[in-house]
């Protein structure tokens, strides 16, 4: 049984007001990176099992994904274009005839993603400065060293800087990489989402990491 | 009543009044979020409606996305929200005349079927009904050309998709 301790980010008054529900949760979890033990990937290719044409088509229509179907439209994104985490997953495993194991991280997230329908991101916890949270980007910031942000691009930040788009892609100066040895893993609440989805998502993550770490 | 018709027209807001109110912002909240409420409810239904729709695939679905994630002017909203509401309307309609079509082409195949020798050569495919597969009801002559001669028409239903074969290279 793992321990973990669900923590509540914080989030700018402005984007609380504009979306009340809108939350970050993130959970330290001390793995260190490395290649998918065998039984996480009959763990990662018995889900894509599960998958069907029929099932996708309607998993718009769900309680979890169609919240960030809607909250995506709300913040200006097409998800018919750039996909929600959970569709992207269930268009890929449509798209390649099953889910593919990359790494013990990725696939963690895949799994509790898939699950959930919660999107959830890992943050190397050693190159953060302070707690994380959600606010929109400021005039002229970056995320990481190239990728200029849109006015008021709604991010997942420390007290220092963006650290990752909201339902899209992570920086290259807070992902988690070979050598990190504690990750912060986030997931995203918005309205509609049931706070029990948001805190399973976390521990599913949080379980398979532990579990895959150990194997 | 010349001295009433005379009477100079007062503003209804004195001139300091109107400059004060001209400098605090209007309130936005409640008309971003009655919009917001909006979009989430047309999104709901241009999902209720693609999924309505599947296997058909030549109906568009997409209302072009904003830059996002991003929080959006009040502008944006309602931009978007009208998109949203024209790309529903017009799912809906397309949606609407594609099954009168397919009815008509489930008639079809029950016509062909009573008195196929009056549609000859007629082909009616599983899309052509809104169904998935490659299923199609086809009027042909029994025995090729001796069937053509005699007046010896029948529907042939194809038996489903061809088998997959071997993957190229």
């Amino acid at each position: 049984m793992i321990e973990l301790d669900l923590r509540p980010g914080w989030v700018d008054p402005e984007l609380a007001e504009e979306f009340p529900e809108l939350s970050l949760t993130s959970a330290l979890v001390e793995v260190r990176p490395r290649r998918s033990p065998p039984a996480l990937k009959d763990q990662l290719r018995a889900l894509a099992d599960r998958y069907t044409g029929a099932k996708v088509v309607q998993m718009r229509q769900d309680q979890v994904p169609w919240a960030y179907r809607v909250f995506a439209r709300q913040v200006g994104v097409d998800p018919d274009t750039d996909r929600t985490p959970v569709e992207a997953i269930a268009l890929a495993r449509l798209r390649h005839g099953g889910l593919r194991s990359e790494n013990i991280v990725d696939d963690a997230l895949t799994i509790a993603v898939a699950e959930t329908g919660v999107p959830v991101v890992a943050l190397d916890a050693a190159r953060l400065e302070g707690e994380p949270g959600l606010r929109p980007s400021l005039p002229g910031e970056r995320l990481g060293p190239l990728r200029p942000l849109s006015s008021r691009q709604i991010v997942i930040a420390d007290a220092a800087r963006p650290l990752a788009v909201v339902l899209g892609e992570v920086s290259e100066h807070a992902g988690v990489t070979a050598k990190t040895e504690r990750m912060l893993l986030c997931a995203l609440g918005v309205k509609g989402v049931p706070r029990i989805s948001i805190e399973e998502a976390l521990w599913l993550a949080g379980e398979t990491l532990y579990t895959g770490a150990g194997a | 009543m010349p001295d009433v018709i005379d009477r100079p027209t007062l503003p209804l807001v004195a001139p300091e009044h109107a400059a004060a109110e001209a400098l605090v912002a209007p309130d936005e909240s409640a008309a971003r979020r009655t919009l917001r409420d909006q979009v989430a409810r047309l999104e709901t239904e241009l999902a209720q409606l693609f999924c309505s729709s599947w296997p058909r695939k030549e109906l568009s679905f997409g209302v072009p996305g904003r830059g996002g994630p991003r929080m959006l002017s009040l502008a944006e909203l309602e931009e978007l929200r009208d998109e949203l509401a024209g790309r529903v309307a017009l799912a809906r309609r397309a949606l609407s005349d594609r099954t009168w079509v397919e009815e008509q082409n489930r008639r079809l195949i029950e016509e062909m079927l009573l008195d196929p020798a009056s549609h000859k050569w007629r082909l009616v495919t599983s899309e052509d009904i809104g169904e998935p597969g490659c299923r199609h009801w086809h009027v042909r002559p029994r025995w090729s050309l001796l069937g053509m001669l005699m007046g010896w028409w029948r529907v042939v239903v194809s038996s489903g998709c061809p088998l997959a074969g071997p993957a190229s290279g």
